[in-house]
This record gives C-alpha cells, sequence and structure tokens, in this order.
C-alpha cells in the first residue's frame, strides 16, 4: 500500500469528475423521455400477443395527443407485481398504465399507488362491462381500474370418450371411474401444484359450495363450513384414484399437455388451451362444458387484467384516456380473436369473428354471470400465498383441522402480523 | 462478508510496536495516514454502517408498505413474531443443514483439486482454468442449468438417474439438488484459497519428512496440514459465510417449495413479496447476526491458528 502512493494530485482530478459523473448522470436521464414535444404515455402490460398492434389502434386514434410506448412486463405474475411494487414505492413517474392482475386492486388502492377513475372515465368503462370483472377492479366501493379482460375455468372433455359432460365433482370421479373400469383414458387434470392455480380451484369449491374465504371488508378470515365442504371436496378428489399423479405438482401447461398427448379424459383449465390444443394436436377429439360444481352448477373464479393509472403518472388525463382505448370493444374483440382473451365487455362476445375464434363463448358468458371473485383484500398476496401453502399437497388435506389451521393464518396474513413461508 | 472482511483485515494489521512517546515526524505520518483513510471510512460507513443501522430502525417498527398507515413504533414485537414462528426455524434448520454439508464436502474436494493444481507440471495452466470453469459461471445461469437437466422428461440428470419421478418436487431431493450444485459452484473457490495455502509449505520440510521415512499420507496429516491450517481457516470461514447465505441456487431450482426455502429466501418473500418491510429486516437482522457469531465463533475457536493472528504481536 504505502509503496504505491500515487501522484496527489491525481485522486484529487479523479474525485472532481467522479462526483460531476454524479450529478450530471439523474439530469442527462430525465431527457430521456418527452423530447421533440410529445406526449408520451409508458404502457407496462403484461406480455400478450399482438398487443402491439393494438397500442397502434389506439396511437392513430389518439391523432397526436399522445403517443403509448408499450413495455413488457416479466411473463410471471410475480415478477410483474414485484417490478410494478418496487418501482411504485420509489414513486416512479415513467409509469402511466400498468396492467393488474384482478387480484392486486385493493392492494395497489389501499398503498396509494393508483388512481381512482371518476367521472366521464368512470362511465366509459362501467359501460356495458360485466359485473364480475367490474368488482375486481373495485376497493371500498371506488373503482380503481377498468377491466381490460377476464378469464374462468372451463371443464374440457374427450368427446369420443365421454357423451354427457359432468355438473358436479361427484359425477367427474363417477364418469372418470367408469372409463377406468373400462381401461380407457381416464384421468382428471386439475392445477393442483403449490401456487395461484391451486388457489383459484380451491376458491371456485368454496363459492360454489356457499362458503366464504375473507369477510367482505377483507379483514377477517372466515373460513366457515363451505369452505370446510370444499376442502372434502378437494381432498376426496385428490385421493379418488382418478386424479393425476402429479396433481401436486401440476401448473396450467402441464395438464394442458397431458390431456393433449390423450393421457386425460378431463381437465379444468383456462380458455386458452382451445387453440393450444387444436395446434398441438389436431386429431383430438374435445369439447367443454361449465366448470363442475359441489352441489349445483359451480361459480367459477374469474381472472384476467384490468388497466390502472399511477398515481405518480406524468400524463394522467392521456393516461386515463389512453387506458379506454386499450380495452374499447374493437380492441377487445382485436384481442379475443388474435391473442385468445375473454373481453369483458358483454357485447363484444356477439361481434363478428367470435364465433370462430370462441366457440366457447356462450359457456364462458354463461359462467362470467355467475362468478366469484377471489378475496378482496390488500393483503392477497400473503393470503393467496399462505391458502396454497396450507392446501398443499390436496392430498393430506384434513378438513376440519386444515380448516383451524387456515383460519389462523390466513388472519396473521390478512393482519400483515405473521410471516410468510 | 463485510463482518468477515473487516475482522479478517483488523486482525491481520500490525499492533503499534511499543507505546513510547512519538517522535514529531511520526506523529505527522501518522495523521497523514488518518487523512488518507478517511475517504474509504466516510465511504464504507455509507454504504454498511448506514444500512445496518437502517435496518435495525425498520426491524423496530410496524410497517408494511400496503397498509402505509398503520406505520408505527413496536420495539421487539416482530422479533417475537419472527423468532417464535414455525416457518422462520424450518428455513433456519435448511439453511443451517446446507451449510454444513455442501461446506464439508467442498473442504474435502477442495483440497484434492488444490492437490491436483499444486502438483500438476504438464499443462499446469489449463487444468487450473478449466478447474475454475464452475467458479466464473454465474450462479443463476448455472442454477438454470441444473434445473432443466433435473427436469423429467427433457432434462438428461433426470433421464439418467429419477425415472418417472420428479426429483425438485421432492423435499430430501430437492435438498440434495441444491447442495449438489453449490458443491459443483463453490469448490473451485474453495480449491483455490487453499491452493494459497500450500504454497506456504516449503518444499524442503517436506523433503525432509520422507528422508525420515514419512509415507505420503503422513506428510499430509503431519506437515502439510498443520502449516496451511491458517489458509483452510480462512477458506472454511469464508465458504460458511457465504453459505449461510445462499439464495440464487434456490431461488431458481425450487423457489422455496416443498420446505426449502433458506433464511435468505424468506427474507425475500417477506420483504420484497410481501411488502413487510418490519418483517423483513427483522429477518435480515437476525441473518446479520447469524453470521456475525459464525465469524466471531471461528476466531474464537480457532484461536491461535484464526486467520491473522498468527503470533504478529510477538515479533
Amino acid at each position: 500500500m504505502r509503496a504505491t502512493l500515487p501522484d496527489r494530485r491525481r485522486p484529487h482530478r479523479m474525485a472532481i469528475a467522479l462526483g460531476a459523473a454524479l450529478l450530471a448522470a439523474p439530469v442527462l436521464a430525465a431527457c430521456g423521455s418527452d423530447d421533440d414535444g410529445k406526449t408520451i404515455v409508458n404502457l407496462y402490460y403484461a406480455p400478450e400477443d399482438k398487443l402491439e398492434d393494438v397500442v397502434a389502434n389506439c396511437n392513430e386514434a389518439a391523432a397526436g395527443r399522445y403517443e403509448i410506448v408499450y413495455t413488457k412486463l416479466p411473463r410471471e405474475a410475480d415478477g410483474q407485481r414485484e417490478q410494478m411494487v418496487r418501482r411504485l414505492a420509489a414513486e416512479d413517474s415513467d409509469m402511466d398504465v400498468m396492467s393488474l392482475d384482478v387480484t392486486w386492486t385493493a392492494e395497489f388502492a389501499e398503498a396509494g399507488w393508483i388512481q381512482e377513475w371518476t367521472g366521464d372515465a368512470k362511465a366509459e368503462a362501467e359501460d356495458g362491462t360485466l359485473e364480475g370483472p367490474l368488482a375486481s377492479a373495485t376497493w371500498e366501493d371506488k373503482l380503481y381500474a377498468a377491466p381490460k379482460n377476464t378469464n374462468v375455468q372451463l371443464l374440457w372433455y374427450r368427446s369420443d370418450l365421454v357423451d354427457t359432460p359432468p355438473e358436479t365433482f361427484d359425477e367427474l370421479i363417477d364418469a372418470a371411474n367408469e372409463l377406468k373400469d373400462s381401461d380407457q383414458p381416464y384421468v382428471v387434470g386439475m392445477t393442483g401444484a403449490q401456487y395461484e392455480g391451486l388457489v383459484v380451484q380451491y376458491n371456485t369449491l368454496t363459492a360454489s359450495a356457499g362458503g366464504t374465504l375473507v369477510s367482505e371488508d377483507g379483514k377477517t378470515a372466515v373460513v366457515d363450513d363451505g369452505a370446510v365442504r370444499a376442502l372434502e371436496v378437494l381432498k376426496n378428489f385428490a385421493t379418488s384414484g382418478v386424479a393425476s399423479t402429479s396433481l401436486s405438482n401440476a401448473k396450467e401447461d402441464d395438464v394442458r399437455l397431458a390431456f393433449q398427448n390423450e393421457q386425460m379424459a378431463f381437465q379444468l383449465n383456462w380458455p386458452y388451451v382451445y387453440a393450444a390444443m387444436q395446434a398441438g394436436n389436431p386429431d383430438l377429439e374435445f369439447d367443454w362444458a361449465r366448470y363442475p360444481g359441489v352441489d349445483g352448477p359451480a361459480k367459477v373464479t374469474i381472472g384476467g387484467f384490468n388497466l390502472a393509472v399511477s398515481k405518480y403518472a406524468k400524463h394522467s388525463a392521456e393516461a386515463f384516456d389512453a387506458a379506454l382505448c386499450l380495452r374499447n370493444a374493437e380492441n377487445q374483440r382485436y384481442s379475443a380473436i388474435n391473442s385468445g382473451v375473454p373481453p369483458t365487455i358483454e357485447s363484444v362476445y356477439d361481434a363478428e369473428g367470435m364465433d370462430e375464434a370462441y366457440p366457447m363463448r356462450d359457456t364462458i358468458l354463461e359462467e362470467l354471470k355467475d362468478a366469484a371473485v377471489r378475496p378482496v383484500t390488500p393483503a392477497y398476496q400473503n393470503a393467496s400465498t399462505i391458502i396454497s401453502t396450507v392446501l398443499s399437497p390436496p392430498q393430506s388435506i384434513d378438513p376440519r383441522k386444515t380448516a383451524d389451521r387456515l383460519r389462523k393464518e390466513l388472519q396473521d396474513a390478512l393482519d400483515s402480523k405473521g410471516v410468510l413461508p | 462478508m463485510s463482518m468477515s472482511t473487516s475482522a479478517v483485515a483488523a486482525a491481520s494489521e500490525k499492533p503499534p510496536p511499543t507505546k513510547a512517546v512519538l517522535s514529531e515526524g511520526k506523529r505527522a505520518e501518522r495523521k497523514l495516514g488518518w487523512l488518507l483513510c478517511a475517504p474509504a471510512v466516510i465511504v464504507m460507513l455509507a454504504v454498511t454502517a448506514w444500512p445496518i443501522i437502517y435496518s435495525f430502525w425498520l426491524s423496530l417498527q410496524r410497517y408494511d408498505l400496503k397498509f402505509p398507515d398503520q406505520r408505527e413504533f413496536i420495539w421487539f414485537d416482530n422479533y417475537v413474531t419472527v423468532l417464535t414462528n414455525e416457518y422462520w426455524w424450518t428455513a433456519f434448520g435448511v439453511t443451517a443443514f446446507i451449510t454444513v454439508i455442501s461446506v464439508a464436502i467442498e473442504l474435502v474436494l477442495g483440497m484434492v483439486l488444490a492437490l491436483i493444481m499444486h502438483r500438476t507440471i504438464v499443462g499446469r495452466g489449463l487444468v487450473r482454468t478449466s478447474a475454475l470453469i464452475p467458479y466464473g459461471i454465474v450462479t443463476v445461469v448455472a442454477a438454470f442449468s441444473w434445473r432443466y437437466a433435473w427436469t423429467p422428461k427433457t432434462g438428461y440428470l433426470a433421464n439418467t438417474f429419477a425415472g418417472d419421478t420428479a426429483p425438485l418436487t421432492d423435499r430430501a431431493y430437492a435438498i440434495f439438488t441444491i447442495i449438489l450444485a453449490e458443491v459443483w459452484k463453490t469448490t473451485p473457490f474453495m480449491a483455490l484459497l487453499l491452493m494459497a495455502g500450500l504454497a506456504l509449505v516449503p518444499e524442503d520440510l517436506l523433503k525432509a519428512a520422507s528422508m525420515d521415512g514419512a509415507s505420503g499420507w503422513q506428510r499430509f496429516v503431519k506437515v502439510i496440514l498443520p502449516m496451511m491450517k491458517p489458509a483452510i481457516l480462512v477458506a472454511l470461514l469464508f465458504r460458511t459465510l457465504d453459505a449461510f447465505r445462499i439464495f440464487d441456487n434456490i431461488f431458481v431450482l425450487t423457489a422455496g417449495a416443498q420446505e426449502t426455502s433458506s433464511v435468505s429466501m424468506l427474507t425475500y418473500n417477506n420483504l420484497i413479496k410481501g411488502l413487510n418491510l418490519g418483517i423483513g429486516a427483522t429477518m435480515s437482522v437476525l441473518i446479520f447476526l447469524a453470521v456475525a457469531i459464525i465469524a466471531f465463533a471461528f476466531i474464537k475457536l480457532f484461536g491461535t491458528a484464526a486467520p491473522g493472528s498468527d503470533d504478529g504481536g510477538k515479533r
């Protein structure tokens, strides 16, 4: 160290240069956007096929008032949320319009990160929009986002093996057992891995059994008799011998692939599988029906994306306008046909071209009108983590005991008290 | 990590030779020394001390970004919550297990590798370079290739060893896979540190020992090992501290499913995913304490053999 003492003036000059660079960097970076007087609306949206076309449509419609720049968020939901949350916590003004998964509305609204929709924009966002998706964009009776697309799971079955689709889980298990006895493919696929997919199934079953997981205000863990009944159904299914052996490890695409490769007779999955299975195995004969319920028809959990405007947006008025354009009826029709995402505006289901691209639209619409929403609480992420952990693996559920544990840990999660696994 | 390096650095500084009155020149020199150190000290304080203090401050609060209105000072409640929680202790157990097993395996393999690298005569550069390749690969990239290799149907390791099961979904197998990835990745680092220790062993001593009839094994155990003890301890200390903070391998391989979370994973889940700054900060303070205790134990337990404390004061 001592031997290599450098010329004394050099560190000094270096320090000045470094300091100057540090001071200049943010200033230079800030010049990046909004040059040549254009108003830029930054759209942060999950990867969706052909969304570029929709963005281009809207840029044309804006006629120079603003330009939407589409930045893709990561593919995984956790990655999307983490990026947005981190940037919002730092009050990043570079995000204007964001795609929120339906379960994030309460969290972002409560944290004060997204703007409430009011006046004309609110009226337009609500006009003709289905009730379920709208409820997923609402927190404490205020609208915080505009539903862009929705999603519900269906029961997909092999039409060459099954004549009448089962309507309840008991019927489903019986039908699969009959197939098993006659040595045909009989396996039922479900997303049972320890992740959000399992929560979706359980939420559907609970709602179908008339149960409640979390109180309406999102503050109390209820987990009532209906929720216990749903645990019984889930356990019964997992141990019936007709569920896939990799149930506790299966996500959407694992299930789709197994069904597509003719290893299954039934699968519970999102509508995206329609196009994927047709492309993957054109010879496969399959049909669809409503998701099976507990006693009667099921109340199916809604998925999908809503568009929200950041609190720190530089151009709020333009951002609301852009969000409305991205989800207007014509663009929703385009996205439904070209990217396979179910629309949130009811009239779009009857629009031109939908019958061909979306033959299951009537079943979807039927489910959407009698749908279930996942617990609405700012602590949804915590609640979801707890639910999927406590329910995994579904084979080892002990209805009463599991329900008691779930209630206790869920309450801690809602209070943001406990430790997340 | 910062603990360990500063501890090592502090220990290697020689204490002042005598307590005699310093001459004018000496004092000026010392003052200059302090001045020259000042920028580094200030930077160190800004980037290490301040975050530690801030984390501690956060850990005493109920502070969840989802509920910004409910922020309040709650003393040590977060510590009670974490330390009475089952998930924390499970993660702690998993972390400790991975640390102990992987460091033990690395020490043995690292020693073998170091001896090979040290003794190689032909193609020495090639041998050393190829041995170091795993260490040069980004951990996340390596972890992904392990994951794909263990994925049923697509991965060659899964096809060869696992048959129809999915190894990463079973807890014992998953932890084994994590340890394997960790060992593969960091053995070269261990070997590198040990090789530096091997260079300390005088060739004359080994020759003398073999003249006295010591076998190869005896020379290794009685001469080489004692001579390189300080290097072994440095290597163990570094690797233990590193292994205890294991994150990327687990994040990619299992994402903490099947109870394979390490304490760092758990902290990440609570802090970044759960947005709970209070609980997250509490966990990071606890990890810091654990790391500090490990470093302290190494220095204390191994006493005079500890790195840097080789009777420097008596000289």
